[in-house]
């Protein structure tokens, strides 16, 4: 055993290694993406750690590694969960061998996300336990327990840290390396009367796990993660993950009884009910949907008890977003009738900038879209984006994403666009990682179906809005292995696109020139851009105004809305702690003021 | 002893390595640690901050508002838009520098920061501001911001460790080459 400063993510990920997870996949998404990475660091050669195409992709080669009864981690963000939901809905119905722990990081606010959903949902709809973690410590030893009692019970099991988990730090406890449990796979075993899915299976498989989850949610009554701290009267309150940590805070004096639930489902109905027994009133303290508020009215309604429940569902907890230590003593005190936190008023203050996030400078998604805003200048037009880095290509100056959905949607939904709008030119701007986790499908159902639009995939050697994870083009895995890398523009051109042009984007006459040409040729035609991310090189020089010839018309400001590009006290001025010499701004500036750089 | 303190700025400009540096420092010394950082979208060049609670007692890893010792500021506006965290009597470390966001030039107007330093001044007692744009520029390199900011948050007191343990701290987490640019950056006030 020896100390470590953890995120919450490396905590998992270390907790899977010390309960001897032999097999590692995912898909990268904040706020899960360091957990995989710190299992490819960490792991050695014990551990065979994958970034899968997708989440599907994940969880169907864990899956196939658990039945032959390897432990198994699989990691994602809330959103790849729809994605993954496929294969998970089933394999419940077939259950596993080996521990199979779905780690599945939700993110209230949202922070990072599109959605707001709750996981600890999905786990009641899937018929799969969940394990709720409140701080980083928790993340470790659940993951550890989480293992356990997937095999115990032969099913796979969720683990739902949230955004303040995964990127929360704490100095834990973890054990060393010679202490880690070793798992050692027994191998697949053909028994198709067990392994292969059938409605007549699936009919009696229900019926056990329907009956496997009140043993669960009995065995979970006695888990230590759930309990009750007691005290005096009756009013208590019921907290979960990050916010059972805010209660704690906002509670520092005050005394009340306290129902902790590390897991919601199932839902550990006996220590409840010990809870509710003696209560006039609850509140339930919950971020996201109130899945603990609406067991509890369960539990009391079951059992004819007269304790009143309220949260969200009564409208005393907040609706959405992240909660906070203020949210929640709002909340409590309202609830306990405590007095109102003293704040101080910074109502005077000025107006402070607004920050909203923008392409780093450098990035050449900037150049690309410009290309293509130049080169449908004065035509009707719908951009379709995608998610990724390149959804910011929406902010001013270049407002180039008139629809975003989620990961792909864009190629599919630029084909629907144009059954509305035939008139307008239609672009699919897609990420390459996007490309591959779930573009080429809507490629080939656009090309087949006979679609008229400019697919335009933004090829930056990564995936970069996650923190630059390689994926399937970049000829390089999760170890670190070198493996032959899948080309896009061979993709495209086998789907039958006739035109498929690959192209720099900060070569950006010939990139208008290209994208001008394809654009007006009929069915689906591709532009692959192509430029790595400006985090994965190294600056090629700085940029710089050459006061002499800059007549301060600010056109680079207005056309390109680089953050390096800013408005000094003599005038425009390039920011030589954020220019990394990309010299967009030197190809858009009418006057030739902009000198340096690796302009081309 | 607990110690509550926000670092805070714009995305890119080093402020995940400088709680993690306090937060080092401050284990080393046996002491309990929390922090939370901004990863993500949000760091594109959006506001972005770290919370690092030291001592005991603390159960979740964001400092509540009014509670924070320090203030660790990157930036002028980022400072004033984080002081509702700070405890009364708390003190404020702020680098002058202005970084203007893209939204200000493309509205046609000027940002440099001068009004919010104008207030932290009106309101925050024991106000540090750091000329970061001068003595970075004698440093030779903007990427010693954060380890120059540190340097002069420890001169307030309110950083639960000392500049030798920040030192050590440094020597273990930056990467050889950067190493003495950041000492030097970290030793900047002694003098």
């Amino acid at each position: 055993m020896h100390k470590e400063f953890l995120t919450g993510n490396e905590a998992i990920a270390l907790g899977a290694l010390a309960a001897g997870v032999n097999v590692a996949t995912g898909y990268p998404g904040t706020p899960s993406t360091e957990a995989l990475e710190t299992v490819a660091k960490r792991g050695g050669d014990s551990v065979y750690v994958e970034w899968s195409v997708n989440e599907k992709a994940a969880v169907e080669v864990a899956a196939g590694a658990a039945l032959g009864g390897a432990r198994t981690l699989v990691t994602m963000k809330q959103m790849g969960l729809n994605v993954a939901s496929d294969p998970i809905m089933s394999l419940e119905y077939l259950g596993v061998k080996g521990g199979m722990v779905i780690m599945v990081a939700d993110d209230p606010g949202p922070i990072s996300s599109q959605t707001e959903q709750d996981t600890r949902v999905f786990a009641g709809f899937s018929k799969l336990p969940l394990f709720d973690p409140s701080s980083v410590r928790e993340a470790y030893e659940i993951t550890v327990e989480a293992f356990e009692y997937s095999e115990k019970y032969k099913t796979p099991v969720f683990l739902r840290p949230t955004t303040r988990i995964c990127h929360g730090c704490a100095a834990i406890d973890v054990l060393d390396k010679d202490e880690y449990y070793v798992n050692k796979p027994e191998g697949f075993v053909r028994d198709p009367s067990k392994w292969v899915i059938f409605p007549k299976l699936s009919y009696e498989n229900h019926i056990k796990i329907v009956d496997r989850n009140v043993k669960i949610a009995d065995d979970f009554s006695s888990y230590k993660r759930n309990f009750i701290i007691p005290a005096q009267g009756k009013k208590g309150v019921a907290a979960h993950g990050i916010s059972y940590a805010y209660a704690r805070d906002a509670l520092k004096n005050v005394s009340v009884p306290i129902l902790k639930i590390t897991t919601p489902y199932p839902f550990p109905e006996k220590l409840a009910l010990k809870f509710l027994k003696g209560l006039d009133e609850v509140l339930c303290v919950e971020e996201l949907d109130p899945a603990i508020e609406r067991e509890l009215i369960y539990v009391c309604g079951k059992y004819g008890l007269k304790t009143r429940i309220y949260g969200k569902l009564s409208g005393d907890v907040k609706k959405a977003g992240e909660n906070s230590v203020e949210s929640v003593y709002e909340s409590l005190s309202e609830f306990l009738g405590l007095k109102k936190r003293k704040t101080v008023s910074f109502e005077d203050a000025p107006v402070l900038p607004t920050r909203p996030p923008t392409l780093c400078a450098g990035c050449p998604h900037r150049a690309s879209f410009y290309a293509v805003k130049k080169a449908v200048e004065g035509r009707e037009r719908v951009f379709c984006g995608d998610i990724g880095c390149y959804t910011l290509g929406n902010a001013e100056p270049l407002n180039m994403a008139d629809s975003c959905l989620c990961m792909g949607a864009g190629i599919n939904m630029a084909r629907g666009i144009g059954l509305t709008n035939p008139d307008a030119v239609r672009f699919a701007f897609v990420g390459d990682s996007t490309f591959f986790a779930s573009g080429i499908t809507g490629a080939v159902n656009a090309f087949y179906n006979g679609a008229n639009i400019t697919l335009v995939v933004l090829d930056n050697f990564t995936t970069a809005m996650t923190g630059r994870q390689p994926h399937p083009g970049t000829g390089v895995t999760a170890s670190g292995k070198k493996v032959k890398e899948v080309n896009a523009e061979k993709i495209l051109k086998a789907i039958g696109l006739e035109t498929v042009e690959t192209v720099d984007p900060f070569e950006l006459k010939k990139a208008i020139k290209v994208v001008r040409e394809t654009a007006s040729k009929p069915g689906v035609k591709a532009i692959i851009f192509k430029s790595p991310c400006a985090a994965l090189t190294r600056p090629s020089g700085k940029c710089e105004i050459d006061p002499q010839k800059c007549r301060n018309c600010e056109i680079c400001i207005k056309e390109i809305g680089c953050p390096a590009i800013i408005k000094g006290k003599n005038g425009v001025e390039i920011d030589p702690a954020l220019c990394v010499g990309c010299g967009l701004c030197s190809e858009v500036c009418p006057f030739g003021a902009v000198k340096g750089g690796g302009g081309k | 002893m607990n110690k509550n303190i926000i670092v805070c700025g714009v995305g890119g400009q080093g402020i995940v390595l400088a709680s993690r540096l306090l937060a080092a420092a401050a284990m080393a010394k046996g002491a309990p640690v929390l922090t939370t950082e901004t990863i993500g979208m949000a760091q594109r060049g959006g506001s972005v901050f770290s919370h690092v609670r030291i001592g005991e007692g603390a159960y979740s890893p964001l400092v509540p508002k009014g509670e924070a010792d320090l203030i660790i500021g990157f930036e002028p506006s980022e400072a004033v838009r984080n002081l509702p965290y700070l405890k009364k009597d708390g003190a404020v470390v702020v680098s002058a520098r202005p970084v203007a966001p893209v939204a200000f030039a493309l509205s046609g107007s000027r940002y440099d920061g001068s009004e919010a330093m104008e207030y932290l001044k009106k309101k925050v007692e024991r106000l540090t501001a750091v000329d970061a744009e001068r003595i970075c520029g004698e440093l030779g390199n903007f990427k010693a911001l954060n380890v120059l900011l540190l340097g002069a948050a420890v001169k307030t007191g309110e950083t639960f460790v000392s500049e030798e343990d920040l030192r050590e701290a440094a020597i273990k987490t930056i990467p050889e080459k950067f190493l003495k640019l950041n000492l030097k950056a970290l030793a900047y006030f002694d003098s």
